[in-house]
């Protein structure tokens, strides 16, 4: 076991590290002051560099191995052993390098972005403390540990967003999003409760063979859907699906680092990637609900992004979007791309970010320059032609878009394209109402490409719209940087030689779906496990293994099914099926992406039709969009003002009933106390008084034996002696 | 030898009677050093007539020096007494029975 005895330490390391930072910035980063954003960036290096050594020593060395774990016994309750422990399979793996790299980003670019700000090193203490805790969920290989570090995430969530708590807005966002994500966290909390209550373990490993092994919770093959459901509504709150999602747009009050660390790249990724680590216990009615819950929100979000003025609602919406589209991979079934389209999502979006936050710090300043307190920085109509002014930030920007709108040779069309095809498969297979999931699907993937571009042109493109966009100026490097890399990394050769097909890349080869443990009567049976595979997939334990000669087809799809039956065969139906859809989708994707592409360039670069006159015409539309689908009045009206009637009513209750009981007992007991107060005065002081004025009394007639003259007791002393001779002779 | 003791009997009976009814501090010691001087007899008469021999001596000389020592505190602390009270008057200092 070489494998646990550098991983798992190496691993332990990795998570600590933040810690270090969050303690150092958190007790010394007063004395340290400026210093506190060098040592927080230089520790998520060391993590950083930690982190690439394991994940490649995973999946180089130990790529046979699906999950290296250990365990320890953490306490008894009642008969039950809780055992807690950290495991690292392939997708750890990759997490640790994505979460680290771009916490690493972040920290730099915070450096400079973050400068003067009076809670400097509190900023960085609190990054440490994200990282960490996103760390956690990363290498639990149990769902109580994993609960402990979501919550942890939804902490120092709340922190950073609420980081300018002097601001209202900020304040009551970064309230929204963690009151938004508790609800969630219930229904993951009740999802635990359900298996641990049925399996009798916190641990994967025990909850999935428990459920391979044909045990139902109460018996019920419909618990275990719901349980499933409950897992995935912790899902729903932290990676901001339909209907928890509006959060996620609230939460770009905060510091637009932040919001390119927990908000594009790593907090709401982790909900994507609970779903795919548990994705073995969905059954199909819970796949379907979460394909359904990622299309609504997928679609939803992407209309919502088409009319937003604010720069980071923009970005803010489309990862909402993002995510939805993550989401509906993994619940059509395609574990692979879902996962795939998480971690390329995570280096555009976060670029992207970035990039935002590089604006507007540039018209930040430029603002200041020009003595301006009163334009919105983030508007985008008081940009335009920040192409010139910023060349690099534009190219990264640019960039970035080009892969979210999914243009072949970057990462997002290999994830976008395998995400589509899925859904077709997924239609086909299951066939009726379905087939509106690739429809909702891909026309989600149009708008992507659409609002983009449109965010794109008039932010960057054309002539400066105002003074200050003319005024502004490229940061500095360690802003830049972080930008160049970041979209440097989405281009497709990081995944896969072919720029148009990802299956034959290392990513693919490494993140293998895995075969459900869901008894074949509750699971589609397109993802149970082809037969003639069955003998050598056993759980987990898949053997990495790609015959040379094989077609690029075979190794698609690789498992070591592949090389038992040599060339077309599948670990289960839907793989081939995606495979068979896999040229319509990348066509059909290309087409609507390019006439998003050019509808925005036709509106907004050439003018050739009105914005204007294309909002008026569908006003009810536009406006239906712009006001975010009115889901915030809606909630308003609904949950805050239904828990504002309850809390009324409650608080009735409370001020008659409860201080009415409460004051009724005070009464009583006043009363009773009069009485005990009166035999006390009377009765027991009384004996002590008695007692007192009897010593008193007796001590008064006794000292008048005391006269004080000699001659008297000259004369007792007489009297005595005469008494003792009396008795004595 | 009862001559003796009869003198000094009636010697330690002025004595006491002096002490108990004297009111000046000075004559109340006066009445004590006559009670010695009683007792003082009694030694002589056991020395001389009893079986005492010079232990008598010994302890009636010994009385002396007492009475001695005692008449130099005993007016000393009368002397105290006459410096706070102004008077000797033993019926009126009794302030410590307050």
């Amino acid at each position: 076991m070489m494998a646990q005895n550098i991983i798992l330490p190496l691993s332990i390391a990795i998570l600590l590290v933040p810690m270090v930072s969050f303690i150092i910035n958190i007790f010394f980063g007063n004395k340290l002051g400026k210093i506190s954003g060098l040592i927080g960036t230089t520790i998520l290096g060391i993590d950083l560099a930690l982190a690439i050594f394991v994940a490649f020593t995973k999946l180089s060395t130990f790529a046979d191995l699906a999950l290296i774990q250990n365990k320890v016994e953490w306490f008894n309750l009642g008969s039950s052993k809780i055992n807690v422990g950290i495991g690292i399979d392939n997708i750890a793996a990759i997490m640790l390098i994505v979460v680290t790299l771009i916490s690493f980003l972040v920290h730099l670019f915070s450096t400079v972005y973050m400068e003067g700000d009076r809670r400097y090193p509190k900023f960085f203490a609190y990054l440490g403390l994200f990282t960490f805790s996103m760390l956690g969920i990363v290498i639990a290989n149990n769902f109580l540990l994993m609960y402990i570090f979501w919550e942890l995430v939804g902490i120092s969530s709340y922190l950073l967003i609420g980081f300018w708590y002097e601001k209202d807005s900020a304040s009551n966002a970064s309230k929204k999003a963690f009151i938004t994500n508790r609800i969630g966290d219930l229904g993951f909390f009740i999802g635990i409760m359900i298996l641990f209550f049925t399996y009798g373990s916190f641990m994967f490993e025990d909850v999935f063979a428990g459920i391979s092994s044909g045990k139902m919770p109460f018996d019920n093959p419909t618990l275990l859907t719901i349980a499933g459901m409950c897992i995935f509504m912790g899902a729903i709150g932290k990676s901001a699906q339909f209907p928890l999602h509006v959060w996620l747009p609230d939460a770009m009050e905060g510091p637009t680092p932040v919001s390119a660390l927990i908000h594009a790249a790593t907090m709401v990724a982790a909900g994507v990637y609970l779903v795919a680590k548990v994705f073995v216990m969905f059954t199909a009615d819970a796949l379907t609900f979460i394909a359904v819950i990622g299309t609504i929100t997928a679609f939803i979000s992407a209309t919502i992004a088409i009319t937003q003025n604010d720069f980071k609602k923009v970005l803010a919406y489309s990862t909402v979007s993002q995510l939805g589209f993550m989401i509906m991979s993994l619940g059509t079934g395609g574990y692979t791309n879902g996962f795939f389209h998480l971690v390329t999502h995570a280096w555009f979006k976060a670029a992207l970010f970035l990039a935002s936050g590089s604006v507007i710090h540039a018209m930040h300043h430029a603002m200041h320059h020009l003595h301006d307190h009163h334009s919105d920085p983030q508007d985008i109509n008081n940009m335009g032609g920040l192409r010139k002014t910023m060349p690099w930030t534009y190219r990264s920007f640019l960039f970035a878009t080009l892969a979210l709108s999914g243009v072949p040779i970057t990462s997002g069309f290999l994830s976008k394209d395998g995400i589509l095809a899925g859904t077709l498969a997924y239609a086909n297979l299951t066939g009726g109402w379905r087939w509106i999931i690739p429809i909702l699907g891909f026309s989600a993937a149009g708008m992507t490409a659409f609002y983009m571009f449109r965010l794109t042109i008039l932010a960057f493109h054309g002539k400066p719209k105002t003074d200050i966009a003319q005024h502004t100026k490229e940061n500095k490097l360690p802003i830049v940087l972080p930008l160049v890399i970041l979209a440097t990394l989405s281009l497709w050769f990081f995944y896969s030689p072919n720029p148009t097909n990802a299956s034959n890349g290392w990513f693919h080869q490494s993140v293998v779906q895995p075969a459900t443990v869901v008894p074949a009567a509750y699971q589609w049976d397109f993802l149970m496990p082809e037969q003639h595979a069955t003998t050598e997939i056993s759980g987990n334990e898949h053997e990495q293994h790609v015959l040379p000669g094989e077609s690029s087809e075979a190794k698609a799809i690789e498992t070591s099914a592949a090389e038992h039956v040599g060339g077309h065969s599948y670990a289960n139906k839907f793989q081939e099926e995606l495979h068979h859809f896999h040229n319509t989708a990348m066509i059909l994707s290309l087409l609507i992406a390019g006439f998003g592409i050019l509808l925005a360039f036709m509106i907004y670069q050439f003018k050739i039709i009105s914005a204007d006159k294309l909002a008026s015409i569908l006003k009810p539309l536009h406006q239906f969009s712009y006001n975010k689908w009115y889901f915030d009045e809606l909630y308003k009206a609904t949950a805050i003002g239904g828990t504002l009637v309850l809390a009324k009513a409650l608080s009735w209750f409370d001020t008659y009933i409860i201080d009415g009981m409460v004051n009724l007992s005070s009464y009583v007991t006043r009363g009773f106390s009069f009485f005990v107060g009166l035999f006390d005065n009377y009765v027991i002081d009384g004996i002590v008084n008695l007692t007192a004025n009897v010593t008193g009394y007796c001590g008064n007639m006794i000292r008048k034996l005391q006269t004080g003259s000699v001659q008297a007791y000259v004369a007792f002393a007489l009297l005595g002696l005469l008494i003792i001779i009396y008795f004595f002779i | 030898m009862v001559h003796y003791l009869t003198v000094s009997a009636i010697l330690f009976s002025l004595g006491l009677f002096g002490i108990m009814t004297r009111k000046h501090a000075v004559l109340v010691l006066m009445g004590i050093e006559l009670i010695l001087n009683a007792a003082n007899i009694n030694f002589i008469a056991f020395a001389r007539f009893g079986g005492m021999n010079m232990d008598g001596h010994i302890a009636a000389i010994f009385v002396i020096i007492l009475a001695a020592a005692e008449a130099a505190i005993a007016l000393a602390i009368i002397l105290n007494i006459y410096q706070h009270f102004k008077h000797v008057n033993v019926d009126e200092v009794n302030t410590m029975k307050e």
